[in-house]
């Protein structure tokens, strides 16, 4: 009995001692076991293709049969909805033609339209505290890390290593490690957007007490990190207050639900060099 | 037979777990049914497997989130053993025991976990109670009802099935 009882804590103390050591490596290396990360991604994300099919089986059956009491009720009033919003589209279009105008006269360039492949959410991440999830597409459609991802709301994250062949990882900007240039579209003040873990997700840092940001103002990205085109939506400030140092406490309301996320687009850009590396160029 | 259930908790958790925090991603509760899995298994087979379950589950889990691979396996590590010992030393078979063995180990385990992304420098999660506490009551809500379907379940089957077997007798 005794001697079970020392081989087993000689196996427990042997068993922390390995996985101190595996830890301590990668904290002095910085660079990561990446082959067992990449192994075991790569093969849990088939388990997750399998996962996902049928979780999207039991939902489609759901609501393309169960779910559908209601629906005339709710057709008849999305036909209302649509044709308000045509003729605000009219007014739209009359808007845009003329702004459209304006730019040529101004000369100004008119962002190209990126290049993008579409994906579906297949699983989120085994860490309940890590805000990733996992994305049909990999290396095989021309994705990269640290490639852009967004969705017609707005600002998803950014694709983070490793990435599979058929499938990767995206860090979702409300993850708490997640960081993007910002600014507010009414004012241009610029600050970084920060994952916080609180309600609303987003803060946005670095904005000077003197800037003027109000709630409700659109948040986009300024496009200086290198990573995410300028001008696309990231949020709305919910509050933002007078800070104790010299910056404002500014909280933003991701323009994403990120609870329903199905479908992205991952923009096919390589990352670009921050603005700050090229001015030290 | 053990090795199985060793593969089908942890596996089925990670399943799950994947496939649930791609559901509800966003939200503020979250339920670790991994850690669920390695109480679960420390409390059913004992320290050595509470501690192999601990690492395995831990590792993969590691790998999977990205980050440093080792600092999950090294916590679900000892609280799997800590949890195998207990079990081996008390009886922790009703369910009020088992309640508290799976707040305290949530608990520990996070704890644990935000020293140990101190130590290395790694992003450390929030520590607030309140959301500990939720997270605490979930997994152990979950690990019971793992329990009572494991233990309970067969013999609800075999009283059901019985029941029917007699019913269909009195009515020929």
């Amino acid at each position: 009995m005794e001697e079970i009882r020392k081989r087993t804590t000689g196996f427990f103390v042997g068993v922390i001692v390995a996985q101190v050591i595996l830890v301590s490596w990668q904290v002095q290396t910085k660079s990561g076991v990446r082959v067992l990360s990449a192994v075991a991604f790569e093969t849990f994300s088939r388990v997750q293709f399998a996962t996902a099919a049928v979780v999207n089986g039991v939902r489609g059956t759901w609501g393309n049969y169960f779910a559908l009491r209601g629906v005339r009720a709710e057709n008849a009033d999305l036909r209302r909805q649509v044709a308000d919003l045509q003729v605000k589209l009219q007014a739209e279009h009359a808007l845009a033609e003329r702004s459209a105008r304006l730019q040529e006269l101004m000369d100004l360039k008119t962002q190209a339209q990126l290049p993008t492949v579409a994906a579906e959410v297949i699983a989120g991440n085994p860490d309940p505290t890590m805000r990733t999830v996992t994305i049909n597409r990999g290396s095989g459609d021309g994705i990269q890390a640290d490639m852009a991802v967004i969705a017609p709301g707005g600002v998803v994250g950014r694709i983070i290593g490793p990435v599979g062949r058929h499938a990767a990882r995206v860090q979702l900007i409300v993850d708490r490690n997640a960081a993007a240039g910002a600014l507010s579209e009414r004012t241009r003040a610029g600050g970084m957007i920060l994952g916080a873990e609180a309600n609303p997700p987003l803060r946005m840092d670095l904005v000077s007490n003197f800037a003027d940001v109000k709630p409700g103002d659109n948040i986009v990205t300024s496009g200086v990190d290198g990573i995410y085109p300028k001008g696309y939506l990231i949020g709305r400030v919910e509050r933002s207050d007078h800070g104790g140092g010299l910056y404002r406490t500014i909280s933003v309301q991701p323009a994403v639900d990120f609870a329903s996320l199905e479908e992205v687009l991952v923009v096919l850009e390589p990352p670009q060099p921050a603005v700050r590396d090229e001015a030290a160029k | 037979m053990k090795t199985a259930a060793i593969i089908i908790a942890l596996g089925g958790a990670l399943v799950l777990q994947t496939t649930l925090s791609g559901l509800i991603v966003g939200s503020t509760v979250a339920v670790n049914l991994v850690l669920v899995a390695i109480v679960y298994l420390a409390l059913a087979y004992g320290p050595v497997t509470g501690m192999f379950a601990g690492m395995v589950g831990g590792l993969v889990q590691d790998a999977l989130a990205g980050g440093i691979v080792g600092l999950g396996g090294l916590t679900k590590t000892v609280i799997g053993f800590v949890v195998g010992v207990l079990s081996a030393q008390f009886n922790l078979t009703s369910t009020v025991p088992r309640l508290v063995i799976f707040v305290v180990a949530t608990l520990v385990h996070q704890v644990l976990l935000a020293g140990l992304q101190r130590i290395t420098g790694s992003p450390m999660m929030s520590l607030q109670f309140s959301r500990l506490l939720v997270q605490a009551l979930i997994n152990a809500l979950v690990g019971v009802i793992a329990f009572f379907v494991v233990e309970q379940g067969p013999e609800v089957l075999q009283r059901r099935r019985m029941r029917r077997a007699s019913f269909a007798k009195k009515r020929f």
